[in-house]
């Protein structure tokens, strides 16, 4: 959610039983603000919150003037000193999918991982036990990294893409009408698009290439993993990822109010399939 | 425009004032004749378009008069050199206006059509909010050459205060091959021609809808003048789109409701009765109270919320007065054991009518379904406490059916999500008894039993009543609060877990909180049946035993090495303001806080515990045997053709070798009675 609707937007995310505490809110609005002038960000988002054992990790996201560019994120254990996470890298994934549990909350904790490797001296090849240490910060990296990639949602019209290229956020963008709202298609993942181009020409003809520069929701897999609600009678839609349980998008239609957080322990819901 | 040469401001003011006169001369004919008349009321539109829609900041009219001046003056440092053709230098001049109006280059007439000087020394104050009626009195009125065109009448409305300001302006809209080209031919006529089929050409209304291009882009530029957003070229496409959709989907009538937004005015409604009743109370309260005052209820507390794919539910914790609900169970029960009786009685004609067709009748099975065991009376154990949920408040409050052991088993066994319909029916495997209402009940029960917790020494056990050994081992099961609990500090309560204490109890695997032999009840039901054998097939079940009441935090069972529990102070910066909290990492999202002597448990979440393995699913159990294995029902092949004749030459040859043993018995029987 932007920074600087942030107590708003707090509000209204708040149906699924995640909030922040007074004090927690006021030091984020102070320290994000900071942020925003040091990093010399266009926009701040507050990502969420990652539940650990010991400590939690709140999550900030920088972005720069294009919206679907490179985003930096930062993480601070007490709402007021950030610190740059470096950036998600396919083999830190590939690593830290291993992993599994509940975060520590302590960001220089290792995870030992037991790995068999292959090692050959001289004309023997033998197996070895070898122990691998995982940083949590880098799994911490590859989670926030895995779930804007999976998760992070935004309706359509909210941005729109100019011919030059970089993507801004449209500032006549009055919000998705009602019946819109209810509708998976309305929304797309913030994310560069990859089944965009897999897509048939008859389809990509209703499409407008100002607007639909994204996935949308319908084809997600699988089919149900998002739950949209609508509160308070219809003025506020609430949509709850059921793949990353703690992520919650809302938006209050025909307003421009909109804005997804995470609060949660990072761990993906494996079991979904079954749930449904 | 600005650096015009100073050697013509002398010529150019020169024909300035031969200009004012003719202008004032052709005001005069203009506003005595309404229609279209010649070139110069097109070059006055046009010059006072140009002076007229100001740049979207501010100081609008100053700059434009100095261009439109500056027209003269260029037209005049034409005019110098010769009266010759002027299409070469206004064509020169367009790129140097960059995105002046195309009417601008219109407003390019020949010199003895002055432009109307009379309007550059209005200030810029002028061009503020547009205020036509100033200009008017001195002005030309173009609205009856707009109103003339038949296509505009409906559009008076849209065009608002701009009655004087052409609102085709801007021309960076306007094709840019227009102009230059076509602006061939000096006289006024074919121009004036030129310019009306330009006109028509926007007017010509769209294939899709009744909206012609004029009439968006006035439709557009008025929305931008209104609004005065900042940049507005970069946001330009949008808006474009912006006012077409407005256009497409016109709002709705003030006078009638907005269908769309009619659920919302009627959940407002029906949460205004709450708030009507007290001051300063929350919302659960007040629904609470509702609660209490439709049931007979003597304690109600908000358990929390669980989230549905669909719809959510809040979930109240409730007690009954004494004597108030157990009707309604007796009558249950009866019901249930008729039916029982009923399905002996059929048993039992089934059963005589067995033994006449026996040999007809298939084998019959030898499974037989495990005993069940019977549910928990009310107020104790897992049912405790009577739930309502309600899926937003304001709505009706429905009351869960108590729970029975073999849902508490069953649920323990699947993960489902809820989707907040309370018949809704969960498919599953192992199949779940009952339907959504039910297994939220089972979910509830195993939560509050996992999750309820209070400060050490909040509870304690009410007086010493006879020793433990005659309610089987299981312990105590009532509690009542401490009058002199004195609150335990929060940094002690946030840094040891012994300070907490469960104070509802464990649910044993069997699904009750007291243990209870399933056999002895089969031994009930084998006196009113017939068949016996059923007792020596059961299998020895044991005592369960699980922890007792009011045991500390300390000792809950580790999740693989992760702690069951995490506490927080809720506000690290000031501590002597904080309440402690903790939070359950086994059922994620349920959370305890206590300050001072009070002290709370809530939980908000998707109602299913943690485990970090995935979730497996039972696997079905393997194949039964049909039926005994038995010499009548074996199958056996049937013999062949060999072997019936080997068999009967078998019996041949005994027979045989009998006869003579009977004759050689017979001769010796003779022989002796010979002898």
């Amino acid at each position: 959610m932007d920074s600087e609707s942030l107590l708003l937007s707090l509000e209204l995310a708040s149906g699924s039983g995640q909030g922040l505490s007074p004090d927690r809110r006021a030091s984020l609005l102070t320290s994000l603000l900071l942020v925003k002038r040091d990093y010399r960000y266009e926009r701040v988002l507050f990502w969420g919150r990652i539940l650990g054992l010991v400590a939690d990790y709140y999550i900030a996201q920088g972005l720069g003037e294009d919206q679907l560019g490179e985003r930096k994120s930062l993480y601070s254990l007490n709402c007021m000193e950030w610190s740059l996470l470096p950036p998600a890298t396919e083999e830190m994934a590939a690593q830290t999918a291993v992993v599994k549990g509940r975060f520590m909350g302590d960001p220089s904790h290792e995870y030992e991982h037991i790995e068999m490797q292959r090692m050959t001296e001289g004309d023997r090849t033998y197996e070895d036990e070898v122990v691998i240490q995982i940083k949590e910060e880098s799994r911490l990296v590859s989670v926030i990294d895995q779930i804007d990639k999976a998760v992070a949602i935004i309706p359509r019209g909210a941005l729109f893409k100019t011919p030059f290229g970089p993507v801004h956020v449209n500032r006549t963008f009055e919000g998705l009408t009602l019946a819109d709202s209810k509708k998976l298609s309305s929304y797309f993942h913030f994310v560069e698009p990859v089944e965009l181009k897999n897509k048939s020409l008859l389809e990509k003809a209703d499409l407008d290439p100002s607007l639909d520069f994204m996935d949308s929701l319908e084809h997600d897999i699988p089919k149900g993993s998002w739950s949209i609600q609508m509160e308070r009678g219809n003025a506020l839609v609430v949509l709850r990822s059921l793949l990353w349980p703690g992520l919650t998008f809302y938006h209050a239609p025909r307003t421009k109010n909109h804005g997804y957080i995470y609060v949660g322990t990072g761990e993906k819901n494996i079991d979904l399939p079954f749930m449904l | 425009m600005e650096e015009q040469p100073q050697d013509e401001k002398k010529s150019q003011s020169r024909r300035q004032s031969l200009e004012t006169r003719e202008a004032q001369d052709r005001r005069r004919t203009l506003s005595q004749t309404p229609s279209v008349t010649g070139p110069t009321d097109v070059s006055a539109r046009g010059s006072r378009g140009s002076l007229g829609a100001p740049p979207s900041r501010g100081s609008p009219g100053l700059p434009l008069s100095q261009k439109s001046s500056g027209a003269p003056g260029s037209q005049g440092s034409l005019g110098a050199p010769g009266e010759e053709a002027t299409e070469g230098k206004p064509m020169e001049s367009v790129p140097q206006m960059g995105s002046q109006s195309l009417h601008h280059l219109v407003g390019f007439v020949p010199s003895d059509v002055s432009m109307p000087e009379t309007y550059a020394p209005m200030g810029g104050s002028q061009f503020g909010p547009y205020q036509p009626m100033d200009m008017s009195s001195d002005t030309f009125q173009p609205e009856p050459l707009l109103s003339s065109s038949s296509y505009l009448e409906e559009d008076e409305g849209s065009h608002g205060p701009y009655t004087i300001d052409d609102p085709l302006f801007r021309g960076s809209y306007m094709e840019p091959s227009f102009g230059p080209l076509d602006y061939e031919l000096p006289e006024p006529e074919p121009r004036e021609l030129m310019i009306q089929n330009a006109k028509a050409y926007l007017l010509k209304t769209s294939v899709k809808c009744d909206l012609s291009l004029y009439e968006h882009l006035v439709n557009l530029l008025t929305k931008i003048l209104n609004e005065r957003p900042e940049d507005p070229l970069a946001i330009l496409e949008s808006m474009n789109r912006t006012v077409q959709q407005d256009w497409f989907h016109k709002k709705l009538d003030t006078l009638r409701d907005d269908p769309e937004m009619q659920p919302t005015y009627e959940m407002a409604e029906k949460q205004k009765i709450l708030f009507l009743r007290g001051a300063g109370e929350g919302e659960q309260e007040m629904e609470e109270e509702m609660l209490v005052e439709q049931q007979p209820v003597q304690k109600c507390r908000f358990w929390g919320k669980i989230l549905g794919l669909q719809r959510n539910y809040l979930v109240a914790e409730v007690e009954f007065r004494e004597g108030e609900e157990e009707e309604e169970e007796e009558e249950a029960e009866e019901l249930v054991e008729g039916a029982g009786e009923g399905m002996e009685g059929r048993g039992e004609e089934e059963g005589e009518e067995d033994e006449e067709k026996d040999v007809d009748e298939p084998p019959k099975p030898t499974w037989k379904p495990p005993p069940v065991i019977p549910r928990e009376d009310s107020r104790t154990g897992a049912n405790k406490y009577l739930y309502f949920v309600c899926n937003e408040p304001g709505r009706p409050w429905t009351k869960l059916p108590h729970v029975t052991p073999a849902q508490i088993v069953n649920a323990r066994k699947i993960k489902k999500f809820f989707t907040g319909h309370l018949d809704t029916p969960i498919v599953s495997y192992p199949p779940f008894p009952g339907t959504e209402a039910s297994y939220l009940r089972a979910q509830i029960a195993r939560i509050s039993a996992g999750t309820q917790i209070s400060p050490l020494g909040f509870y304690q056990f009410g007086e010493e009543e006879g020793d433990e050994e005659e309610e089987g081992g299981a312990g105590r099961d009532s509690y009542e609060e401490n009058p002199d609990f004195e609150g335990i500090p929060v940094a002690e309560l946030v840094d040891s877990l012994a300070n907490w204490v469960h104070h509802t109890q464990h649910i044993l695997p069997q699904g009750r909180c007291t243990w209870v032999n399933p056999n002895q009840k089969s031994e009930e039901e084998e006196e009113l049946g017939e068949e016996g054998e059923k007792a020596d097939e059961l299998e020895e079940v044991e005592q369960e035993i699980g922890p007792p009441l009011l045991t500390p935090l300390s000792e809950d069972a580790e999740i693989l090495q992760l702690a069951p529990w995490t506490a927080r102070l809720s506000c690290p910066l000031c501590p002597q303001y904080s309440v402690a909290m903790i939070r359950s990492n086994l059922w994620p999202g349920a959370y305890a806080y206590a300050i001072g002597r009070k002290f709370e448990n809530i939980y908000i979440g998707w109602g299913h515990k943690y485990s970090q393995e995935n979730f497996n699913p039972t696997l079905p159990p393997a194949v039964q045997t049909e039926y005994v294995i038995g010499p009548e029902t074996m199958e056996m092949a049937d013999p062949t053709v060999e072997e019936e004749q080997a068999l009967k030459a078998a019996q041949e040859q005994a027979l045989a070798a009998a006869e003579e043993e009977e004759e050689d018995e017979e001769d010796e029987e003779d022989e002796d009675a010979d002898d």
